[in-house]
Order: C-alpha cells, then structure tokens, then sequence
C-alpha cells in the first residue's frame, strides 16, 4: 500500500521533471511578478493607509478615549457619593448631639420650671393659709364681740325689765367684763 | 539513466535535513507544552514566542526540502 | 502476502499509466506555473495569472476592511468586530517586538500581514475543472520573487529608515552591546552574515511552506485519482488519502495565517533593530 503510494509519487515526480525544472526557477517571469508585487502591494498599501486604517483606528482610539472618560467620571462621581457619605454621617453626628443636647437643655427647663411653679404653690398655699387663718380669727373676734354686745344688750334690757331704768352700755359692758 | 538516479538519490539525500527539523519541532514543542502543564497561566504570554522557534527550526527542514526540489527539478 | 503485494503493484502501476477510464490527475507542479494573459507594452513586465491573482488578493483585502469598515460604531458590529482584532492582533505585536514608537509603521505591518495572509489562503481555493489554465488558482507566495520582493521591501525599509534615523550609529547593530572589543572581529562578520541572511530567511521560510504544501496536497490528490483508477478494490482504498488530504487543507490554514503571523513578527523584530540598533 504504502510502496505503491510511493511508486506513484515516485512516477508523478518523474512527470513534474519530464515538465522541465521549477517554475519558480524560471528567471523570465521575475520581472513581471515583482513588477505587479510592487503595484499590487503599493496600491494596497495606500489604500489601507488613507482609508480604512484611520477609520478604525480613529474608532478605537475614540473608544479608547470615551471608556477612559467614563473612567474618569465613574471616579469623580464615586469620589462625590464618598463626600456625600462623610457630610452625611458628619451632620448625622451633629444632629444627634445637637438633639441630646436640646432634650437635656428642655430636661433642665422643665426641671427649673416645675420647682419654680412648686415653690410658686407653695408660697401661694401658705400666703392662703395665714390670710385664713387671719380671717378666721378675725372672724373668731368678731363672734367674739357680737356675743359680748348680745350680752349687753340683753342685760340691759333685763336690768330694764327687772328695775325700768336703763343702764348705759359702757356700764353694763364693764360689770359683764367683771364676772 | 545514471544521472536520473544520481539525481534522485541526491535529492533524496537533500531530503535528509527534514528528520533533523522535525527532531527540533518536536523538542520545542514537547518543552513549551512541559512548561505549559507546570504553569498553565504563563502558557498564553508564550505562545507566540514558540511559534517564533517553530518557524525558525522549520526553516532548516524546509531548506531541504527546496534542496531537494531544486535537485529533482535540473 | 509478498507476492500478492507484487501483483497489485504491478496492476495498480498499469492501470494507472494507461488509465482506462480516462480519469487524468493534473500535474502537481502545474499549479505554480506562469502563464502570460496579456503583455504590457514591449516591457518584460507580463500580466500573468500570478499578476491576477495578486489583484484579486488586493480586492478581497480592500472587500474584507470595507465591510470592516462600512459604518464604524462604538457598539462594533461583527465585521467591524473582526478588522478591530486584526488592527489590535497586528499592533500588539508591533508594541512587543518593536516598542511603541514602531507604531509609525502600523499601516506597512498590517499590509503586509493582509496580504500575505489573504494570498496564502486564495491560494488553498480549490480551482474549477477544465476552465483556462490562466484562470487556474494560483498562490502568489509561493513564488521565491514574489517572497524575496516582499522581504527585501522590509529590509530596505530597515536599511533606510534605520540609516536616516540613527547615522552611523545603525552599525552598532553589529556589534551588540556588553561584547567585549577583542571579540568584535569574530562578532561583527557573524552579525553582517546574519543581517543579510535575513531576507532570504523571511523569503524561502514563507515561499517553501506554500511550495511543500500545496505540492503535497496535490500529489495526495493525484493518489486518489490513480487509486479510482486502479479500479477494484484500490478504488475503495481511495478514502485513505482523501482524508489524508483533509487533514492536510486543515494544516494548511494553520499555516497560511501562521507564515503570514511569521513574516510580519519578523518583520516586526527587524524595523525593531532599525529604530534602537544598540538595545
């Protein structure tokens, strides 16, 4: 199998030499391929160089230079939204104090108002008080008199009935003062 | 006759270098792939310089091999 | 089993010279011949079927990078898609090998690349059965001209821009730096012959990668057609180097894009040297 493949070769070979030596090695077709290399090539290379070349790389490179943009932005914005976070928990710290500070400060008032108003009742009840007491003596006293006056009166209109004859009230006032 | 087979036997002799090439392919080869199992990471960044040495070591196969189609070709 | 062996070698080899079925393989080296369409003037500058085929390289390049390029948006659609990783493939690799400012020759890199890549794969099209020899498909690099022009359009590139730029401090390139000075009579002609091997290096590594595989590939073909011919049984033994040659086209796209990948990397390293000869 394998001999006769190379039997075969071996005849194509052969062949390939009856046909002469290598077409590559025919010196009178070089000019002809260099010369249409060179046009082909140069054609080829102007064209890549002023046409599509820029195209592509004008995109790439304004790819390039959008994602490095945002790049910058996305870093800009993460370093605000930082800033924010820091001016955030910074104002969140001030209104926490700020609120224990105003809940102490209404604890104080209230406390100072709330013994000022008692000490104010207090006052009050007790000025109440001695003015009650007051009129209640006042009272007493007057109770007092009115009794003795009813005590003259009627003694003096016993001593009326009993003799006809009127005593004066100093009279009779002083005579009930000594019993 | 005699210079056809004179001439066959030398191309064939040409031919010989393509043993040695492929002696060296497979070296460079087997090398790139031992390196390629020890550190599987640093495989791709090589790549290119083994198809480089492939390309170099082929050459020298190569030379015979148009030797030998030179010779064939008288 | 010896004998048998003999007796269809000796059958498939008749068979195969008289061909009874009138089934003929062409020639595997007449797809690199050179056949004249029209002269140009009394110039020795033919237009040939390699001429053809090198403008139909350039039309298909300039087709690709048009749909590429046909409305370029942020958002790429797949064409463009496509022509922005060429553009970054090829100017990776020219940062690598040849710094950022070898970037001035991005558009000669990526010529070069498209067309050798876009050559070496028009040139694995299958041709059409019996149209003119001159329309047959052709492979422009696998010509040693077409190759050597191509490299010595680099070197030339190399040579001039790097005389320009540097003076005469280009020629430190052949004697590369921390070398010390007693060395430089062995150094310096070793690095000269290095140089100047280069663009042959670059020609007949590209010209014989397209030379050996589109032979092989026709030579596996011309098996298939003696095999069918042998009739019988060789017939159905027909498959074997039918699938041998597909897994040769597959390699071969391997290796249109890995020489066209080769030549512009080189090319690369070497407009490297140019524009920092004492790195």
């Amino acid at each position: 199998m394998t001999l006769s493949m190379v039997k075969i070769a071996a005849d194509t070979a052969e062949t390939a030499e009856k046909s002469g030596s290598l077409p590559q090695q025919d010196l009178s077709t070089f000019p002809g391929q260099i010369f249409w290399l060179l046009v082909t090539f140069g054609i080829m290379y102007l064209i890549m160089s002023r046409v599509f070349l820029p195209k592509l790389s004008g995109m790439i490179e304004e790819r390039r230079d959008r994602i490095a943009d945002d790049y910058d932005q996305a870093a800009e914005l993460k370093r605000q939204a930082e800033e924010a976070e820091v001016a955030y928990n910074q104002s969140l710290a001030d209104a926490k104090a700020k609120a224990s500070s105003i809940a102490a400060e209404t604890r104080a008032d209230l406390d100072k108002e709330i013994a000022t108003m008692s000490a104010k009742n207090d006052e009050q009840l007790a000025s109440q008080v001695a003015s009650a007491e007051t009129r209640i003596n006042d009272m007493k006293n007057a109770a007092a008199a009115k009794v003795q006056e009813a005590a003259v009166d009627t003694t003096r209109a016993l001593v009326e009935a009993l003799i006809d004859e009127m005593p004066t009230a100093e009279a009779t006032k002083a005579a009930i003062s000594q019993n | 006759m005699e210079m056809e087979a004179a001439k066959m036997i030398g191309a064939g002799i040409a031919a010989l270098p393509l043993a040695a090439a492929g002696i060296g392919l497979g070296l460079i080869f087997s090398s790139f792939l031992t390196g390629a199992f020890r550190n599987p990471s640093a495989a791709a960044a090589n790549r290119g310089t083994m198809f480089l040495a492939f390309a170099l070591t082929e050459f020298t196969g190569l030379l015979g091999f148009v030797l030998a189609m030179i010779i064939l070709g008288q | 089993m010896a004998d048998l062996l003999n007796v269809i070698i000796t059958n498939l080899l008749g068979l195969a010279k008289q061909n009874p079925i009138g089934l003929k393989a062409a020639d595997p080296m007449e797809q690199f011949e050179i056949v004249r369409i029209f002269p140009v003037g009394n110039t020795p500058f033919d237009f040939s079927n390699a001429s053809l085929s090198m403008v139909m390289v350039v039309v298909v390049s300039c087709i690709f990078m048009f749909l590429a390029t046909r409305k370029v948006s942020m958002v790429p659609g797949r064409m463009q898609a496509v022509g922005e990783t060429l553009h970054g493939f090829v100017s990776d690799m020219l940062r690598e090998m040849a710094g950022n400012d070898g970037l001035r020759f991005f558009p000669y890199i990526f010529t070069l690349f498209l067309f050798i890549f876009v050559a070496n794969l028009l040139g694995l099209l299958p041709t059409l059965p019996s149209i003119p020899k001159m329309f047959h498909v052709f492979t422009p690099t696998s010509h040693l001209a077409v190759t050597l022009s191509l490299a010595m359009i680099t070197i030339s590139i190399v040579l001039i821009y790097g005389l320009y730029k540097n003076g005469f401090k280009f020629f430190k390139l052949f004697l590369p730096g921390g070398v010390p000075l007693w060395l430089a009579p062995l150094i310096v002609p070793i690095e000269i012959v290095s140089f100047l091997s280069r663009p042959l290096s670059l020609a007949i590594r590209l010209f014989a990668n397209m030379f050996a595989g589109h032979l092989i590939l026709k030579l596996f073909a011309g098996f298939v057609v003696s095999l069918i011919a042998a009739g019988g049984l060789m017939s159905g033994l027909a498959i074997l180097p039918i699938l041998g040659n597909v897994a040769i086209y597959l390699l071969e796209i391997l290796v249109a894009f890995l020489q066209a990948y080769i030549f512009s990397v080189l090319s690369c390293m070497y407009l490297g040297d140019a524009l920092h000869p004492d790195h």
